[in-house]
């Protein structure tokens, strides 16, 4: 763990499955002696759009992987759509559209023949509409004039964009995409946030994973941000900027009187920079122990000549990076 | 692949037209008798064909099957599709099949073809002695053409389970071929005799009596029995292997 408490969506394991998209319990994966995924608890509401945060090789594609059935657990379960994984995978893939670590298709096929030989093997895709979704799948990522090209002749956004086509095929419950936005430009980008949002407009449950947290921010409600291997927090985007460290700032000319109440208020004042008369008292506090309301009324109560009063929370980016390290090296 | 196959007996057929006379006994069996009969360039092409173009362009297809996917990253979404994995390895070894079927029929009937076309296609003559119409003796060459497509499908498991080994296909498709051909080499040493009835390649060059009248069977009966054999010891290996695979590629 690199710091943060990690905070629970949901309780109770068992209600949480029929309400979950997605649930894992102690989920690991050990390749050789490097455990690549360790123990993790996921829990993905259904209906939401969740991010699943971390630097390269924290093991985000590993845990997709196992999500659908394509590598085996070391530990742990999984619940998909409220059924068992692997067991149940045939049942519950047809509900599941994804983007794994990159698009690939057969570079002598056109966009449109990759798309037909994919849905034709999903046995559970109707051929009679198998032309029309095609065709609905591809101008939804915009790739309807290039449809019949050979899919070699692509350029790295375009074959991302036909990855997401392949996850549009079937009306699905869960859409999970790997880096989504890699090798897209900012208005493709764009695109597929709008995409999302509009997905999840509809009721589809959208699970995204990204090592940049600015590309899906805007567009999750809930996240999980995951650091070598382990889930150093999870919950709705509101619970995780809440958990960064809150600081209260205030400004008076009465420095020793301030420090007295924060003190008798069960917080740690520490003195800041004195400005002409006035002093700055700063201290951290938990977010449920005493709410700022409360401390200014007990500050004015104690003859504090309050002059700025400020509590002011971590943004999700400098908790992202307190919470995942900020260097280049990539994680091992 | 399948054009190349079709153009071997279309080569030896515009050989032997070419340098008119072919002196008896020298060159593959039947080589001397296509300019009196064209059939014959269909059994020769097959024949030419069986220790290495046919096993080469089989190892290429069925190496490919599951490790050209997984090179590709397509077997993940194959997978995810879902396409079952038990279903896919069963479609991937059905067109392999299919592929042996095709790759022998375009040698024996582009060679029926050169051969009527270059040469006059008359009764044939059977090792038996005896004579049969040309209808009854194309049914031989089809029968020919079945023999060795049943001769190839040992060989397209073997394929299939080395293919779920690797995400190489070109790996993949190499060992196939040095199965095949290690194969062939064993089989020729007198000192691994109690070797040969076992070995894949025993029975490939064994349809000379589908050329007697009437034809025996035994030889097709028992080299099916071994393919079979292959089939369902290669074929066992790679669902073992294939449904228990991470795919990670
Ligand atoms: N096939 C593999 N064999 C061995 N180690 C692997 C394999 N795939 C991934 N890893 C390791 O697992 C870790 C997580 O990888 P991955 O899940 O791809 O990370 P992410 O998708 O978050 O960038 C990495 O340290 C990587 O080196
Ligand atoms: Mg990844």
């Amino acid at each position: 763990m690199t710091g943060g408490p990690a905070i629970q969506a949901l309780p109770g394991a068992t209600s949480a499955t029929e309400t979950s998209a997605i649930e894992t319990r102690g989920l690991s994966k050990r390749f050789g002696r490097q455990m690549a995924v360790d123990s993790i608890d996921l829990s993905v509401p259904r209906g939401s759009v969740f991010g699943f945060l971390g630097p390269n090789g924290c093991g985000k594609t590993t845990t997709i992987r196992m999500l659908l059935g394509l590598a085996s657990a070391t530990n742990g379960s999984i619940t998909l759509l409220g059924q068992d994984i692997p067991a149940r995978l045939r049942d519950v893939l047809p509900g599941v559209g994804a983007l794994v670590e990159g698009p690939a298709f057969y570079p002598f096929l056109s966009g449109a023949a990759n798309l037909h030989r994919l849905d034709t093997a999903d046995r559970h895709a109707p051929s009679a509409t198998r032309r029309q979704r095609i065709h609905e799948a591809l101008d939804r990522v915009g790739l309807s004039h290039a449809a019949g090209k050979k899919v070699k002749a692509y350029s790295l956004g375009m074959k991302q964009r036909l990855g997401i086509a392949n996850a549009l095929l079937a009306p699905r419950e869960l859409l999970i995409l790997d880096e989504p936005t890699n090798g897209l430009d900012p208005q493709g980008t764009r695109e597929v946030r709008s995409l999302v949002r509009s997905l999840a407009a509809g009721g589809t449950t959208v699970f995204v994973s990204s090592h940049l947290l600015a590309e899906v921010e805007q567009i999750c409600t809930h996240a999980a941000v995951m650091s070598a291997g382990r889930i150093v927090a999870q919950g709705t985007l509101s619970d995780l900027r809440r958990a960064g460290h809150v600081q209260l700032k205030v400004i008076t000319p009465d420095v020793g009187a301030a420090q007295g109440v924060l003190a008798r208020l069960g917080l740690e004042p520490a003195v800041g920079r004195q400005d002409g008369a006035d002093g700055q008292v700063t201290a951290e506090f938990p977010v449920d122990a005493v709410s700022p309301e409360e401390i200014a009324a007990a500050l004015v109560g104690g003859g504090v000549r309050l002059r700025g009063f400020l509590v002011e929370g971590s943004t999700l980016e400098e908790r992202f990076v307190a919470l995942t390290g900020e260097g280049f090296e990539v994680e091992q | 692949m399948l054009v190349a196959l079709a153009g071997i007996p279309v080569l030896i057929a515009l050989a032997v037209r070419l340098t008119s006379r072919v002196p008896s006994g020298r060159g593959p069996a039947f080589l001397d008798r296509i300019a009196e009969n064209g059939l014959f360039a269909a059994v020769t092409g097959l024949l030419v064909s069986i220790p290495l173009f046919l096993p080469l362009t089989v190892g290429v297809v069925a190496g490919d099957t599951i490790a050209g996917e997984a090179g590709l990253g397509t077997l993940k979404y194959l997978l995810a599709a879902p396409a079952g994995r038990v279903r896919l390895l069963l479609a991937k070894y059905v067109g392999a099949a299919v592929f042996c079927l095709s790759a022998v029929l375009a040698v024996a009937l582009s060679g029926m073809a050169i051969g009527a076309l270059l040469f006059p296609v008359r009764p044939v003559t059977l090792l038996s002695g005896d004579t049969v119409s040309v209808g009854e003796a194309m049914v031989r060459v089809l029968l020919i053409a079945g023999y060795i497509t049943v001769s190839l499908l040992g060989m397209a498991a073997v394929g299939l389970f080395l293919s779920t080994l690797t995400d190489v296909p070109v790996g993949a498709m190499a060992a196939t071929i040095v199965v095949a051909i290690v194969s062939q080499v064993l089989d020729n040493l007198p000192q691994l005799e109690w070797l040969h009835p076992w070995l894949l390649s025993h029975y490939w060059l064994g349809f000379a009596d589908l050329l007697r009248q009437p034809p025996s069977f035994d030889n097709f009966a028992s080299n099916a029995w071994l393919q079979l054999g292959y089939i369902a010891v290669f074929g066992a290996l790679a669902y073992g292997r294939f449904t228990t695979k991470d795919v990670l590629s």
